[in-house]
């Protein structure tokens, strides 16, 4: 992953969040992060984005689904419905591990659906290997159209 | 990720993917994988024809997918696969050699998990495929279950 990758998280918890951020920067993502704390937020910077005609930013989205406002499910359905933003990897990091909730994010295009553990040294695990994981992996730029 | 979880690999390289099994072997020891040599027969596999194995309804699988293969590349198995409503269900993660930016976005857009490009040194080779299975083999992960799909474009 790039340095210049901006992390996006949307979680309305605050002690989840710090714990994400804290141990994302621990195996070494000095990233850019941007948090969100409702679902709305993340549609409107999304908006912001995608209305930008000349953007070169590449994001990844870390993104709750029990989020005050909007639901990080509907969230995840409009970023997809979108042509420009579509591309960006959205990893679905939640505490429901309900069967109907996992198919129905991966129907509308979510990257990974992982489900936070209760457990404060496997949160912490969980949150090392995704870090590892992303490193290792390339993110695309989006609001530039067709590179080709 | 759960033990019933299949792990299939198509890769054309015998010892890329004796690497990558081994490596994610060790990592999630209790999960299957299947090996496919080139486009067409996970093509084959997932849309149930020809003679070889085919998916089995209600099973959660998930595939690490190479670009350069023979007969199918690894851009059109991604495009089928995602245009098939029941199919596109199925996590798909690039792991090839091309790192062109071009690629890389196409697919995105086209709607693969991740695209992660082999290292060509050995040792990182190693160390990726370490961190897709730590990943992967986290209890956390979800991979839903596949019902048949649902293509009308078979021509049997």
């Amino acid at each position: 992953m790039n340095h210049d990758v901006v992390i996006l998280i949307a979680e309305d918890d605050e002690g989840h969040f710090a714990l994400i951020k804290k141990n994302l920067a621990r195996t070494g993502i000095t990233n850019e992060v941007a948090r969100f704390t409702d679902g709305q937020e993340v549609l409107d910077f999304l908006a912001s984005q995608s209305s930008k005609p000349v953007k070169s930013k590449a994001c990844l989205l870390l993104l709750d689904i029990r989020l005050p406002k909007v639901d990080g499910t509907t969230v995840l359905e409009r970023l997809k419905a979108d042509d420009l933003l579509k591309r960006i990897p959205v990893i679905m990091l939640t505490t429901t591990d309900d069967p109907r909730e996992v198919d129905r994010c991966h129907e509308l295009g979510c990257s990974m659906y992982i489900v936070k553990p209760v457990e404060y040294e496997n949160f912490v695990e969980t949150i090392r290997r995704i870090g590892l994981f992303l490193s290792i992996t390339s993110i695309p730029e989006i609001g530039k159209g067709d590179l080709e | 990720m759960h033990d019933e979880t299949v792990i299939l690999i198509a890769e054309d390289d015998a010892g890329h993917f004796a690497l990558v099994k081994k490596n994610l072997w060790r990592m999630c020891a209790t999960t299957s994988f299947m090996h496919f040599r080139n486009g067409q027969e996970v093509l084959d596999f997932l849309f149930m024809r020809g003679d070889g194995p085919v998916i089995t309804p209600n099973a959660a699988y998930l595939l690490l997918l190479d670009i350069r293969m023979p007969k199918v590349d690894g851009i059109e198995v991604l495009r089928q696969i995602k245009a098939d409503p029941e199919l596109r269900k199925i996590p798909v993660m690039m792991l090839t050699t091309t790192s062109d930016p071009a690629e890389v976005q196409r697919c995105y857009d086209m709607g693969c998990s991740f695209y992660i490009v082999k290292p060509s040194i050995y040792s990182d080779f190693m160390a990726a495929v370490e961190h897709i299975g730590e990943l992967l083999c986290l209890p956390g992960v979800q991979v839903p279950q596949i019902n048949l799909p649902s293509t009308g474009d078979n021509p049997t």
